[in-house]
């Protein structure tokens, strides 16, 4: 059977061994969880190459500021996150949904299963959302994340993160991953960033600080770019 | 080329940003096509109920035509985006109101019988799995290309039950003997 319908212009493959396997032992979790068949491979069609672009639902003034959606400012060390989304040729991937969700300075979720004994915030619930502009440029401001301990194995945490969620053209560029904080000594210890199996890849969800987006006398600035799958330039064989 | 950004899993608290419920309706009373309900249970290798999955559908309007520029017709519906997604409940169960897609265009030409395109998250998962659903009362099945090319013994994963006038069911098994078929595309 053909790969690929001759007709569409198909995303690429990611290489060989750059997302994390889904059996990943040291990640306890993935044991009952992965499933055990090799995953069957099919065409893209006109199902896969497009995906949802229109309708996220209206977007709130403060949707992407996580320090205003409460009567006061949470507690923490306050953080503006900017980055582009992007497809691997460079190509910026304009007006897309990202979608971000974090535990609050202290490390606890604002989500009644988070059972980590650090105190709830108030003024924090840990949700944004914002549409890249035409360029894929995006911006959020947040508070730090605090590390928070799991029961993955002794003495496990995991290391301050922000959950992202970004949709771009297609069903299959939707990705949903985590950005980490530069110089961390916990990413070497935490079996979910070290299950992503090259240094190369792990890099890509490191942001990096940044003077120049960091804004005098208020907050930190990092930069976190998001890549997605490219495509293919021409319609296969026309 | 640049680096692309790697997958991480969803982790256990992904209803901070989609309660249970977000987007289960996929229609308006002024969306056209025949209304039905489609419901499932994701299971775990243990058989357990996962309370924890983030389910998402992506599928064409009634026509067979996709909200999006890529599609050569494209559909115009501004009440059917043909996008949904949900937490599963405590229970492990997720239920969409949607409308049945019709057929779409497949490789070469040749029809795809109705279908639901699924990307499953959960803890425990570091990639998105993606798989399809389709509908037990569609003759059009026997000659999907894409049903056809999964080993025949293991396409019923795949295929959802009509319940009832409307209902359709489909479980999601991560492991086991009735493991759903996960696609590469
Ligand atoms: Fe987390």
């Amino acid at each position: 059977m053909n790969r690929t319908d001759p007709k569409i212009r198909p995303y690429r493959h990611p290489p060989e061994g750059h997302d994390p396997p889904n059996d990943a032992p040291g990640y306890r979790s993935t044991a009952l969880r992965h499933p055990t068949q090799p995953l069957v491979i099919i065409p893209q069609t006109l199902s896969e190459i497009t995906g949802p672009v229109y309708g996220y639902g209206r977007l709130g003034p403060m949707d992407h500021d996580l320090t205003r959606q409460h009567v006061a400012e949470p507690l923490g060390e306050r953080i503006i996150i900017e980055g582009r989304v992007l497809d691997e040729d460079e190509r910026p991937v304009p007006e897309t949904l990202v979608e971000i969700w974090q535990a609050n300075a202290g490390g606890r979720y604002a989500h009644p299963q988070d059972v980590h004994d650090a105190p709830l915030d108030p003024n924090f619930t840990g949700a944004g959302r914002v549409e890249t502009d035409t360029e894929g440029c995006f911006r959020f401001v947040t508070i730090k994340p605090g590390a928070y301990p799991w029961k993955n194995h002794h003495n496990a945490w995991r290391p301050p993160h922000v959950h992202f969620s970004v949709f771009g053209r297609s069903f299959l560029t939707r990705l949903i991953t985590q950005m980490y904080f530069p110089g961390d000594p916990l990413l070497r210890f935490d079996p979910i960033f070290t299950s992503i199996p090259t240094e190369r890849a792990r890099q890509a969800l490191v942001s990096s600080f940044e003077l120049d987006l960091t804004q005098p006398g208020w907050a930190l600035g990092y930069r976190f770019d998001i890549v997605l799958r490219g495509r293919d330039a021409t319609p296969m064989g026309l | 080329m640049l680096t692309l950004t790697p997958s991480q899993t969803v982790g256990p608290f992904v209803a901070i940003l989609v309660p249970s419920q977000d987007r289960g309706s996929l229609v308006t009373e002024r969306t056209s096509g025949p209304r039905i309900v489609v419901e499932g249970m994701v299971r775990d290798g243990a058989d357990t109920p996962v309370p924890d999955a983030l389910v998402e559908i992506w599928q064409a309007n009634a026509a067979g035509h996709y909200r999006h520029p890529d599609d050569p017709r494209p559909s115009a519906d501004d009440t059917f985006d043909g996008y949904g997604r949900m937490h599963t409940r405590r229970d492990g169960r997720f239920t969409f109101e949607t409308i049945k897609p019709g057929s779409v265009t497949g490789p070469s030409g040749t029809p795809q019988a109705p279908h639901l395109v699924v990307g499953l998250y959960a803890r425990g998962l570091l990639t998105r799995l993606l798989t399809r659903m389709y509908f037990e009362d569609e003759p059009s099945n026997g000659q999907d290309p894409i049903l056809t090319a999964v080993p025949a013994e293991r396409r019923t994963t795949l295929i959802a039950t009509c319940e009832s006038e409307g209902r359709y069911r489909l479980d999601l098994a991560l492991q086991g003997t009735r493991e759903t078929v996960f696609f590469d595309v």
